[in-house]
């Protein structure tokens, strides 16, 4: 195969994968997406094949049957509640992937036109160096990440005096070690910076706290296309080039919308220590002798029956609680009770972007019942009923009002512009910011302190009955 | 004698002569290297990959930005299985031939694998999710 008509395949592949983006801007058009990106690998896996001379074909075969195997019965079996988990590790895999087609090129760079080994050129070596370094944060980085989120290390930022000083002071190191092996070409060079850049992905996760894990996700998202990309720029080959830009700005705007989404800067939530102690001291002084209104599961029932909208506010306790079947049946039956019924989602209430719309559409919520916050929030008023379910800090009022909440200026569901507040909880503790909840004081509330599935099953007995 | 003297003199000028062949065959060499960037009119390699990059970092931006929000899941998933697209690279590490490299390239192989495999089912098991429910037979289930 000729390399012009390879390069043009590739660009077809480059359109594919831009056809697959497009399309999930409607549920509708969205599978059709997701058939142009697999139609597009498959172009670039097979226009390779081709362009390759004499490969070793089994060799080839036998790695995509034990990969393609692993993936399909992993990506088969796999919670939706886990599915932030499953990304973060898939997110390992192509940073590791990265590093080791750097050291492939590294070792037989004649492979790939760049050279001769002990002779390859400079770009190239920069190229490399800058792709093996991304790809290794990359892998370490969404290591961390998966661990924390599986709860197989503690949720908590992890820190100790002078962690930003080290990390810029290995950051200083990894570039001179750069500086070496594009200088030298030296192979003991290109696996420190290995090995720097692994530590270095550690180091850059572990102060980043549970609560920010949204964030850290969708960041770690974008560089492991900043990888591809990285990779692509060693092996001078555009479709590596445009696929990395497409996923690293992808990766980029998620971030971007999940930070806004707090209130927080991108700075902020790099430096880490949020979600831990360090939010628990403010706002926690006046808790002693504020009374509550407790409510039972008949009392909801009653109240969202004769209700004429009802908006449900989800949250990540939801899901936890696997609570989102016995609400969907709830909501079923308020419907047939004549009550409109929508839900509002917060932009950070999963775990990963768009976690939640994932999980009530498991359970056959459908699409257009579901709002984002945005377009909802001024609805809340003309609402009887706001049945908040798992969420806490994201329908807390005092981020509004209250300048010395921890949360002040992060957007919030204006649930307590509804008429009544029906707040299900597991008991009176607080949120995952550790920060306390006017909204739990207020007359119009009624709290509703059991397990989220229990209480849902409840009011669904209720509803029946 | 003088015989002998020429013939030293005619051979020393031929090696001479040889040497400033090669010389000329390595400035040639050097001088395409110069020309042929400014004859495609788009500069080196790494110019021209950058322009693809900044050019795709927009069209990125432009397309993921009119991504609904509902889809941000599904969109992490499918960045995610498209990334693998490394795989190009990988391949052929792996079919190279050549010991250490070709071990690092299967390894690549078996990892991009993993991840287009997975990345693309659970994308699809997501977006079927999504489907448009037809509301009788939602109740009737019931």
């Amino acid at each position: 195969m000729s390399h012009d008509l390879s390069a043009l395949l590739y660009l077809v592949a480059s359109i594919f994968f831009i056809l697959a983006l497009r399309g999930l801007s409607h549920p509708e058009s969205s599978r059709n997406g997701n058939r142009f990106g697999i139609a597009g690998m498959a172009i670039a896996v097979v226009t390779t094949l081709f362009l390759m001379e004499e490969p070793n074909y089994f060799l080839i075969a036998v790695a995509i049957l034990i990969g393609g195997s692993i993936g399909t019965v992993i990506a088969l079996r796999i919670q939706m509640t886990a599915l932030p988990q499953l990304v973060a590790a898939f997110h390992s895999l192509v940073g590791l992937a990265a590093v080791f087609v750097a050291a492939g090129a590294f070792y037989n760079p004649s492979a790939y036109g760049l050279g001769t080994p002990g002779d390859i050129h400079l770009n190239s070596l920069i190229e490399m160096s800058i792709g093996t370094a991304i790809g290794a944060i990359t892998f370490t980085g969404s290591i961390v990440a998966f661990a924390k989120l599986q709860g197989l290390v503690s949720g908590k930022p992890v820190i100790f005096p002078m962690q930003h000083w080290l990390n810029l002071a290995l950051g200083i190191l990894g570039v001179l070690l750069i500086a070496w092996f594009c200088s030298t070409e030296s192979s003991v060079a290109f696996w420190l910076v290995v090995l720097l850049t692994l530590a270095l992905g550690v180091l850059i996760i572990i102060p980043i706290g549970g609560a920010d894990m949204p964030v850290v996700i969708s960041m770690l998202n974008s560089y492991s296309g900043w990888a591809a990309s990285g990779i692509g720029f060693t092996l001078e080959n555009n479709l590596l080039i445009v696929t990395g830009a497409l996923v690293g700005s992808s990766g980029a705007i998620l971030s971007y919308i999940m930070c806004k989404g707090m209130n927080r800067s991108f700075f902020s939530v790099i430096l880490g220590g949020f979600g831990g102690e360090a939010a628990a001291g403010s706002g926690g002084a006046d808790l002693g002798d504020r009374t509550y209104r407790q409510g039972s599961a008949e009392d909801a029932a009653f109240l969202m029956k004769n209700a004429d909208r009802v908006i449900i506010v989800p949250g990540y306790g939801m899901a936890v609680a696997q609570a989102q079947h016995a609400l969907r049946e709830m909501a079923d039956l308020l419907k047939n009770e004549g009550v409109e019924v929508k839900y509002a989602i917060h932009p950070v209430a999963g775990r990963m972007p768009g976690h939640m719309n994932v999980l009530l559409a498991e359970a056959n919520v459908p699409y257009d019942e579901v709002f984002e916050m945005d377009e909802i929030n001024r609805e809340f008023s003309e609402t009887d009923v706001a049945f908040i379910i798992g969420a806490n800090d994201v329908t807390n009022p005092a981020a509004k009002t209250d300048k010395t909440s921890p949360i002040y200026g992060m957007p919030v569901l204006d649930v307590e512009d509804a008429e009544n507040v029906l707040f299900v909880k597991r008991s009176m503790a607080t949120g995952y910011a550790g920060v306390d909840n006017p909204l739990f004081y207020m007359d119009k509330t009624m709290m509703l302190l059991a397990d989220a599935k229990k209480m849902s099953e409840d009011i669904v007995k209720a509803l029946e009955q | 004698m003088a015989n002998e003297a020429f013939v030293d003199r005619a051979s020393e000028l031929a090696d001479e002569a040889l040497e400033l062949s090669k010389d000329m065959v390595d400035l040639a060499r050097e001088a395409t290297g110069l020309v042929e960037p400014a004859a495609a009119g788009g500069g080196s390699a790494l110019v021209t990959g950058l322009t693809v990059f900044v050019l795709a970092v927009f069209v990125g931006y432009h397309v993921v930005w009119r991504v609904t929000p509902a889809l941000h899941s599904p969109l992490m998933g499918v960045t995610n299985a498209i990334s693998s697209v490394i795989i190009v690279g990988a391949l052929i590490a792996a079919g190279s031939g050549a010991g250490f490299s070709e071990v690092m390239g299967f390894i690549a192989v078996v990892l991009a694998s993993v991840n287009i495999f997975g990345g693309f089912i659970v994308t699809h098991r997501m977006l079927s999710m999504f489907k448009k429910k037809d509301r009788a037979a939602g109740a009737k289930s019931k």
